[in-house]
């Protein structure tokens, strides 16, 4: 909402205070200001001349000289090529010093042998246009309406120039400071001064017809239009609006079209009720209905767009026709044209979410619809409707049919409530003397009477006790309210256990060299394409978003591999010659319905290209996974996956056999999908799992009290066995007496073979009772020795 | 008086062989202490002189021994640094050849601010709340006093799943979950992601964080509100930091306020940061509408409460002076190892 001070002033006389002032003052009780700009700012030096002769410019064959008096006691000489001006005219004189928009400044010169002290304005060097000036010639000389008695007063005053605009941002709740009326009474509060609210006077009577021989009109409606009032005026003669009026519609952002489209948009602003007038030629019937829109009803709005209407819609109609979309937007077929004669007034009451659907479903917002989709208050239709008559009567573009049409089936009775003011200072923590309550309260035309606050029909957002706080603090000054300390029982804050176990494990693969990153949550339906996933995989069933801003970010990931992938691609784009990250990342299951919330889950997505190979990765998950209290983790290798590598992914389980997740190279097919050329690895293991196997007890064990005994073998095998399985028969065959088994080399040579290499291991014995005999450790050995040959069919190596 | 003499000698010529560079202590010490050295084979001697000359030339053949010894000592540990001296200049190695020890890795700057701020109100007695990014229409909007047609739903252009699923638009809903389920006293803060449809550019994400807190108990007040807000600003941006607070409108608050911190910049002079302000706003708050209340089967007359929520982008933005939100999507390397 742009205001303008002056309009302003007309209700709250606040000239004294400063812009800056009162915008900072007006935000702090409540009605935001985004911005503030004065008018006028650029021109200066600019006065009403009179041109009192005109001359021939001896060079020049389109030039004159002219003398134009400036000021009743001085003339200056002003040389122009202008050809509409003509001695006796009053026109804009710039005088030496002046400055114009543009940054331009005049000072005197010579033009082709001539002195010239000043240059005659058009409407362009004064930065107005038609709109402005109607009727004025847009090329030439701006020429005044001016008398010799205005001659020397500056421009600003003469044209009513000089303005400050307040650009306000009204809050949803407050439709009724989308108006200069609603800002005036907020900024009577604010500064607590007097404020006048002069009641519309119509004169009359007019004589002739009444306004029921002209119209009748029902609401076939009621629960989409709680009031129709209109009035009539006949022998209208369109023109132009009065300067003050366009001032002050451009001011506030509203272009000047003629004297009644011009007073329903002044109305608007003033009163804050949208308006619209009809030619009442095009009114069939002498009938308005207000009235549900029929299914695939044809609508043509007045800026000449097509609509296709449905019965959700609420249309002002004739005997016939629909003529205006309620509440958005008039029809052509009954717009003000230059020779209309008769108009009907409409001021009306619609229902907001009405509104605010039929707008939206034929993508015309206007600045009638925003103001009647916040909800708007009947009562303000008949105030509204006698201001914009009064104003055809000052204006002289009509005269007013007598009577007036008022229905009205949603009258309500104003909300009462207690007024409290133990209680909103119990609640606020302040101690703001009674007599301030009731005084902000009266001066927002709250009626407080026996205890009991009458709240004014426009304000629909005052239903509670906190709201009648709000008003009383805003006003009172938030920042006058102290600062305390809750007094209530303690809380025990903390995080969960499951959230600190997400915590620790980050740190852990921090300290591991492995970075968090953060991703979008929704994707392209392509990523599936792009890591190979099977056409019939479950996982290509998404939740879907049905507005969404492209195609890249419409569903919601089942899978956040891909956004490892392309987080990994851009970073190898970057030539970042590694990367080694990892994300806590969200994935959305979907339900059996759309009206079903998906399972979320989030899987620690680990991805990394450059000092990484496969057993990097793995000894990372190992380390970070035993860190935070996963031990005994067994690996498979995986079972076939469009994203790994079949020969180079391994499937983690947990102590008891449970799936946590895989890891390993990324298959090339996949990585070339990303135009990633260098080994990349992934790994994806579920949160769930990972929470649920780790032992989140620490427990002690006594440190050994008996030297342990160490064993190393080696045993030759074919390439493809699998040392786990090896490792595995070893740490059986000590039993009880395996403290640990580990890999101490791999060889591979010719002597062994094609496809044969030699694998050494190490297994620590240790008793927890005794130091062991060399007899035990040489049954240990022996075991091992016979379950390798009958197991695994390996001889030690000699 | 011989004895006494050959003693001397005897000191002085120890002293000249302890001396000597290429002296090895230990056939010194034999040469002239051992069992077989020249002061033993001087004190065989002693019988023949005299009782009374006797106990002096034992002082003074003690007294040699003594300092012979001590000599030998001192030597030897000047020997000793010495080789301790060359040993250590062998071992210089050079300090400025790079270390060997893994580079650790970094924590995400939006992650990090979430972790300092959860770490802030945890310290006030708070828990943190977690609830869906796919939600329920009812829980975004309708139960906090937003009705399907409100105006404040067109603030906050939505993604819709269908009718009745959507994906939050703010981190409120996980209040209404948790009132639902848990009594007062509530103290808790709900930090997650939230998407609103605007366009991607260097201000605007489709999605991005909140931390939003919610207090409610018997007699909480708004000044309890500005109480815990000034601690919190004052923990995050530093102890100078002054609060504003400026009337605004929110569906689920009443009253409801935009509160601003004092620049952390420049103090609140005016700055590049805060764009001359010397303010930069970035809270919402209130007391939450009895309305929200009763829906969560709270009874408004008997408990009040306040809630307030910000973004988590807009502090690490400003903190961090990030200038473009899509860095924190990007995740390039460079730019997270900043951090």
């Amino acid at each position: 909402m742009n205001l303008s001070r002056n309009w302003l002033n007309q209700f709250v006389d606040v000239r004294d205070i400063e812009d800056k002032a009162y915008c900072d003052a007006m935000t702090d009780s409540g009605s935001k200001v985004e911005g503030y700009e004065k008018l006028g700012q650029e021109i200066s030096r600019v006065v009403v001349g009179k041109v009192l002769s005109m001359e021939r410019h001896p060079n020049s064959d389109h030039m004159f000289t002219c003398q134009v008096q400036t000021a009743p006691d001085k003339t200056e000489q002003i040389v122009t090529g202008a050809q509409n001006v003509h001695p006796g005219d009053f026109v804009p004189a710039a005088l030496d010093g002046a400055h114009l928009p543009g940054g331009i400044v005049i000072k005197p010169s010579k033009l082709r042998g001539v002195d010239s002290n000043g240059m005659l304005c058009s409407m362009a060097e004064l930065n107005l246009d038609e709109h402005d000036e109607p009727g004025k010639e847009a090329n030439g000389i701006l020429l005044l309406d001016a008398t010799d008695a205005d001659i020397g007063t500056d421009i600003h005053d003469f044209l009513d120039l000089t303005d400050t605009v307040v650009e306000f941002e009204i809050t949803s709740n407050r439709p009724d400071c989308l108006s200069v009326i609603g800002l005036a009474r907020e900024t009577a509060v604010t500064f607590d001064r007097p404020w006048h609210l002069p009641a519309p006077v119509v004169k009359g009577p007019a004589g002739g017809d009444p306004i029921e021989s002209y119209l009748k009109v029902s609401i076939a409606a009621p629960d989409l239009c709680s009031r129709y009032a209109a009035k009539v005026l006949r022998n209208v003669k369109i023109g132009p609006s009065p300067r003050w009026m366009r001032r002050l519609l451009c001011a506030s952002g509203v272009r000047p079209i003629n004297n009644i489209v011009d007073i329903t948009n002044y109305v608007m602003l003033e009163y804050g009720q949208p308006m619209h007038a009809f030619d009442y030629r095009q009114i069939e019937g002498k009938t308005i209905q207000v009235r549900r829109a029929h299914n695939q009803e044809a609508f043509r709005s007045l800026d000449d767009q097509d609509h296709t209407l449905d019965s959700g819609m609420l249309v002002i109609a004739d005997a016939k026709k629909a003529c205006a979309l309620a509440g958005v937007m008039g029809g052509a077929n009954s717009e003000i044209v230059a020779d209309t004669t008769t108009v009907v007034f409409e001021s009306a009451c619609f229902d907001g979410i009405s509104v605010r659907k039929t707008a939206q479903k034929n993508g015309m917002r206007t600045e009638s619809s925003s103001r009647f989709e916040k909800g708007l208050d009947p009562e303000n239709c008949m105030p509204a409707l006698l201001r914009a008559c009064e104003l055809a009567q000052l204006l002289g573009a009509g005269e007013v049919v007598d009577g007036t049409i008022d229905v009205y089936p949603g009258k309500k009775d104003l909300y009462r409530m207690p007024f409290e003011p133990e209680k909103y200072n119990r609640f606020l923590g302040t101690d703001v003397p009674v007599e301030n309550m009731l005084h902000t309260l009266e001066k927002l035309e709250c009626k407080v009477e026996d205890g009991i606050i009458t709240v004014p029909s426009f304000r629909n957002d005052l239903r509670c006790m906190n709201d009648i706080a709000e008003e009383i603090i805003r006003i009172w000054g938030y920042n006058r309210i102290e600062s305390t300390n809750i007094r209530a029982e303690t809380t025990q804050g903390g995080r969960t256990p499951r959230q600190q176990f997400t915590y620790d494990l980050e740190n852990t693969l921090i300290g591991l060299g492995f970075s968090s990153i953060q991703t979008f949550t929704f994707v392209s339906p392509k990523i599936y394409d792009r890591i190979r996933l099977p056409q019939d995989s479950p996982l290509r069933r998404s939740v879907v978003i049905s507005n969404p801003l492209g195609e890249d970010t419409s569903i919601m990931r089942t899978t956040a591999l891909p956004s490892m992938l392309d987080v990994l691609a851009r970073n190898s784009n970057f030539n970042n010659e590694s990367a080694c990250l990892f994300e806590m990342a969200s994935v959305y299951l979907p339900g059996e319905n759309a009206d079903e919330l998906p399972e979320e889950k989030t899987y620690l997505t680990v991805g990394a290209y450059g000092k990484v190979d496969f057993y990097t990765l793995k000894g990372v998950i190992e380390q970070a996974l035993r860190a935070n209290g996963i031990r005994n983790l067994t690996f498979e290798t995986a079972p076939e996956h469009p994203v790994f590598h079949p020969g180079r992914s391994a499937l983690v389980r947990s102590a008891d056999g449970t799936a946590l997740g895989t890891f390993g190279q990324v298959h090339p097919l996949t990585a070339s999908n990303y135009n990633l050329s260098a080994p990349v690895f992934l790994a994806s293991l579920d949160m769930d799992m990972l929470y649920n196997a780790a032992e989140h007890k620490r427990h002690y064990t006594p440190l050994p009290k008996y030297p342990a005994v160490t064993r190393d073998f080696s045993f030759v095998c074919d390439e493809s066995l699998e040392v786990g399985k090896l490792e595995e028969v070893m740490a059986r065959a000590g039993g009880k007496l395996t403290e640990s088994v580990s890999l101490f080399d791999i060889y591979r040579g010719p002597q062994l073979g094609e496809n044969k290499k030699s694998v050494s291991l190490r297994i620590v014995l240790r008793a927890q009772d005794h130091t062991l005999t060399v007899e035990e450790a040489d049954k240990v050995s022996n075991k091992i020795c016979k379950d390798m040959e009958f197991k695994l069919g390996l001889r030690i190596r000699s | 008086m011989k004895e006494e003499l050959e003693l001397q000698a005897l000191k002085e010529e120890a002293l000249k062989s302890i001396e000597d560079e290429s002296a090895d202590m230990e056939e010194v010490r034999v040469r002239f202490l051992g069992k077989k050295g020249k002061l033993t084979s001087i004190l065989r001697n002693m019988g023949s002189l005299s009782p009374e000359e006797r106990p002096r030339i034992g002082q003074i053949a003690n007294e040699v021994r003594a300092s012979i010894e001590k000599m030998i000592q001192t030597r030897n540990e000047t020997l000793k640094a010495k080789a301790m001296e060359l040993r250590l200049k062998a071992e210089k190695i050079d300090v400025t050849m790079p270390g060997k020890a893994p580079a650790p890795g970094h924590l995400h700057p939006l992650a990090r601010v979430q972790r300092e701020m959860e770490d802030i109100f945890i310290g006030m007695g708070f828990s943190i709340a977690e609830g869906p990014d796919v939600e329920l229409d009812y829980y975004n909007f309708q139960a906090l006093n937003i009705p399907e047609g409100h105006p404040a739903r067109d603030t906050q252009d939505t993604f819709y799943i269908s009718d009745k699923v959507l994906l939050r638009s703010q981190t409120s809903p996980v209040q209404v979950r948790v009132m639902e389920k848990q009594k007062p006293p509530i103290r808790i803060i709900s930090p997650g992601r939230v998407y609103r449809s605007d366009a991607l550019d260097a201000t605007h994400s489709p999605l991005f964080h909140q931390m939003e807190g919610l207090v409610v108990d018997k007699g909480i007040t708004m000044g309890d509100l500005k109480g815990m807000l000034e601690t919190f600003a004052k923990r995050m941006f530093g102890d100078s930091t002054r609060i504003r607070f400026r009337p605004h409108h929110f569906p689920f608050t009443e009253p409801s306020a935009e509160v601003d911190v004092s620049c952390f910049v420049c103090g609140g002079c005016g700055c590049r940061v805060c764009k001359n302000e010397g303010w930069i706003e970035i809270l919402g708050a209130g007391m939450v509408h009895p309305f929200v209340l009763s829906n969560c089967g709270i009874d408004p007359e008997e408990y009040s409460g306040f809630a307030f929520g910000m973004g988590i982008e807009r502090v690490a933005m400003t903190r961090y002076g990030i200038d473009d939100i899509r860095l924190f999507t990007e995740n390039d390397v460079r730019f997270l190892n900043q951090f």
